[in-house]
């Protein structure tokens, strides 16, 4: 593992600007992340984590934009780059992403080989035996038989289209792998092989990894470090196994007590009541503090600021030292 | 010992796969699928059986021939005593889909967006000819709503589905069944598409309703760690058959059959310091098709405990461990369940490997 910091983001905000207000999908995220790491993003639909990952690629969709902060990748500050710059300088080479439900997306009349030397050719000009040999060392790497080169997406399983998509995403080896929910439409046997390909990946080719679901499960088999969102908010980030192991904000207790356990007996699952909240007008204060237990006056009116608890970043007031 | 309300006896269910032009043209003959090949099981009153297995394995096919919204091609499929694998008459069919109601697993599909949540909820009651005037109806459709907790039911009963989230919107589906007070409900992947949080509130209120409004459930999911909590029995299937079936604690911690032990040895579990071990799946190449079941055991391909008589003889089942917990391995109570770790080196060489047994795993 290199101590290298390959992606830095600080206070980045984006917005939707819709005709009913204003949607804060993200808001102030900070983070870093280190060559061969990884960060599992987590947290129930809606609270920006696609949103997230969008911004870090310069693909928010319009009525969105990121409005402030900055994402230095490599070095290379990225929020001012032209629609153009990111094309050519960002996507695929230093970021890439495997979308949510890419697998159903794969163009049927291309053969897998065509479809995997696309960004070669584009990026790097890679034709012909050249870009051929490289698609088969990645299709091997992700445990493929190379030979799928030369086979059409409709004589694959779901699992083996997935595995394309990954290694497709790491041909032009780029510093950051944004996987958003990469395993969600597969079966545990093909989930599992899967994640056990992109834990040897992540340490054989020491590239970043940001791994997006709200399976808590999957994500503890992966993540150095685990950012968990909230309404736009990154309300806890820090090492994963002192999350899993001792839930510091009031949400995160709620959602690891939620998890159904394969090995022990459990009574009662534990639930958050409610609902998120619309991004339009989150509630003021803590964005949490409508379905908080431990909410207190304060809670109601006054954004938390986040504590460093332990080497684990908190954004709730419970942590304020007086 | 409970009343069964569920009882399948050598339940059979295929397919035929349409042909393609040339197929015809050579008269080939008609392939089938063999989507559920023979099973058995019993489900007892105000108890969950939960059915799992990988995609294609034959869950939903089980699902529906206990609904009758397919008939089986042979076997018995007894409903509290009454062979329902014989009855066609119209009248005889309504009056059992009164007693069995399905959840399917899509809330955003399941409900008519056109439809207000009274509506759906009215629908059931005219269908079958309940509660005489709207008045009735009405109280009957928001005792509905408050069973499923969306309450104060005026807030919801007003509402189109896109004016829910998706585990209301599974909650109206659930009142939808309820409301005709069913004695059985096959829930078909009821909470794979929601949130964790979503999940667990559902899952208690289903697990509260089988006291309540005396419920059995057959529970179909791929999702096994909800089993434990939500079902008391579960059945493992692969291509169309069970392959090991019992309490479920006892199947979950002492898997007998080498399906059920790789299935179990894949399921993720929220353990953060697993990050540098890879969990050997100890599981062959990909599930075959239904049109293509291998001969004695239909798992020896994939089986890592395949031996010649797996190829030739068909396993029975056998109990060797806990009664009522049955497996179909010609070794069945001689493979012991362990899960193989390799441990990564920094760049991601597999460097040693250790086992864990189930006692192990479970204290980590
Ligand atoms: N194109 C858009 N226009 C307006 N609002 C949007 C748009 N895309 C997303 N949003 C809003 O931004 C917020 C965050 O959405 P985002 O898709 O990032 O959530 P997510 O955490 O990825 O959710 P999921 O788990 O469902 O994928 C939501 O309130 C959403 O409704
Ligand atoms: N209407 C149908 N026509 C033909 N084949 C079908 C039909 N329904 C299901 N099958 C086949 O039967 C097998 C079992 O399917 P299903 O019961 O849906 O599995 P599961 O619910 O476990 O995913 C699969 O091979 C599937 O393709
Ligand atoms: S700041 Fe208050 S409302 Fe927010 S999570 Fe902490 S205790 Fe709960
Ligand atoms: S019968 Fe043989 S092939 Fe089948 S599961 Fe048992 S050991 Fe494996
Ligand atoms: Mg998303
Ligand atoms: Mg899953």
């Amino acid at each position: 593992m290199s101590e290298r910091t390959i992606l830095d983001v600080k206070d980045l905000t984006t917005h939707y600007f819709t005709s009913k207000g204003v949607v804060k999908a993200l808001d102030d995220a900070s983070f870093q992340l280190k060559g061969g790491q990884s960060i599992g993003v987590a947290g129930e639909s809606g609270c920006g984590k696609s949103t997230m990952a969008f911004s870090l690629l310069r693909m928010v969709q319009p009525p969105g934009r990121i409005v402030s902060g900055s994402i230095k990748v490599d070095g290379m500050e990225v929020t001012g780059l032209s629609e153009k710059e990111a094309r050519s300088k960002l996507r695929w080479q230093k970021i890439s992403m495997v979308f949510q439900g890419a697998m159903d997306i794969m163009t049927p009349v291309y053969t897998v080989g065509y479809q995997m030397r696309e960004p070669l050719k584009y990026h790097k000009g890679l034709k012909g035996d050249k870009a051929k040999e490289i698609c088969m060392r990645y299709l091997d790497m992700v445990d493929l038989d190379p030979e799928l080169y030369y086979r059409y997406p409709h004589e694959l399983s779901g699992g083996q289209k997935q595995r394309i998509i990954i290694a497709t995403a790491l041909l032009l080896e780029p510093d950051v792998v944004i996987l958003d929910e990469p395993t969600t439409a597969l079966d545990v046997v093909v989930e599992a092989r899967i994640m056990n390909d992109l834990k040897r990946l992540k340490k054989e080719l020491d590239n970043g990894m940001i791994f997006i679901t709200h399976d808590l499960s999957i994500l503890a088999e992966i993540s150095d470090n685990l950012a968990i969102m909230y309404a736009g908010w990154i309300v806890e980030f820090g090492p994963a196994t002192k999350i899993y192991k001792e839930p510091k904000h009031p949400y995160t207790q709620k959602l690891i007590a939620a998890i159904p356990r394969l090995r022990k007996d459990i009574d009662r699952l534990e639930y958050i009541p409610g609902a998120p909240p619309e991004l339009t007008n989150p509630p003021s204060g803590c964005r949490f503090h409508p379905r908080c237990e431990q909410a207190f006056d304060k809670c109601t009116e006054v954004e938390p600021e986040e504590h460093v608890v332990e080497g684990v970043r908190v954004k709730c007031h419970l942590y304020e030292e007086d | 010992m409970p009343r069964t309300i569920v009882k399948a006896r050598n339940l059979r269910k295929e397919f035929e796969i349409s042909q393609t032009f040339m197929q015809k043209v050579r008269r080939q003959p008609k392939m089938k699928v063999r989507a559920v090949d023979g099973i058995n099981f019993d489900i007892y009153e105000k108890r969950a059986m939960a059915f799992v297995g990988e995609s294609g394995c034959g869950k939903t096919t089980v699902g529906k021939l206990v609904m009758k919204l397919l008939d089986a091609t042979s076997g018995e499929l007894y409903v509290k005593g009454k062979n329902i694998t014989k009855l066609s008459d119209h009248r005889k069919l309504k009056t059992y889909r009164r007693m069995a109601q399905m959840i399917y697993q899509d809330p955003f599909s399941s409900l008519d967006p056109r439809f207000k949540v009274f509506d759906i909820l009215e629908e059931p009651l005219l269908i079958h000819g309940i509660g005489d005037t709207i008045a009735e109806r009405r109280a009957m459709i928001e005792k509905a709503l408050e069973d499923v907790r969306l309450t104060p039911p005026d807030e919801f009963i007003d509402r189109y589905p896109h004016m829910l989230s998706g585990g209301q919107r599974q909650r109206v589906a659930i009142a939808r069944c309820l409301i005709l007070n069913p004695d059985f409900i096959v829930a078909d992947e009821p909470v794979s598409m929601l949130d964790v949080s979503v999940r667990a509130e559902l899952l208690n209120l289903m697990k509260d309703l089988v006291d309540s409004q005396d419920l059995t459930y057959l529970y179909i999911t791929h999702d096994i760690s909800t089993t434990r909590f939500f079902t008391d029995y579960i059945g493992v299937m692969y291509l169309g058959i069970i392959v090991e079936q019992g309490p479920v604690a006892d199947v979950l911690d002492n898997p007998l059959h080498p399906y059920t032990q790789a299935l179990l040895s894949a399921v993720p579990e929220p353990e953060p310091d697993r990050l540098d071990r890879i969990k050997e799946i100890p599981i062959k190449g990909e599930i075959p098709s239904g049109t293509n079941v291998p001969d004695g055991c239909r798992f020896h391909p994939r089986c890592p405990h395949s031996k010649e008589i797996c190829k030739k003889k068909v396993p029975v089942e056998k109990e060797p461990a806990e009664k009522g917990h049955v497996a179909a391995c010609h070794f069945a109570g001689e493979i012991e369940f362990k899960l193989k770790v390799a441990k990564l080196s920094e760049d991601g060489k597999v460097e040693k490997v250790e086992e864990l047994t189930v006692d192990e795993l479970a204290e980590e």
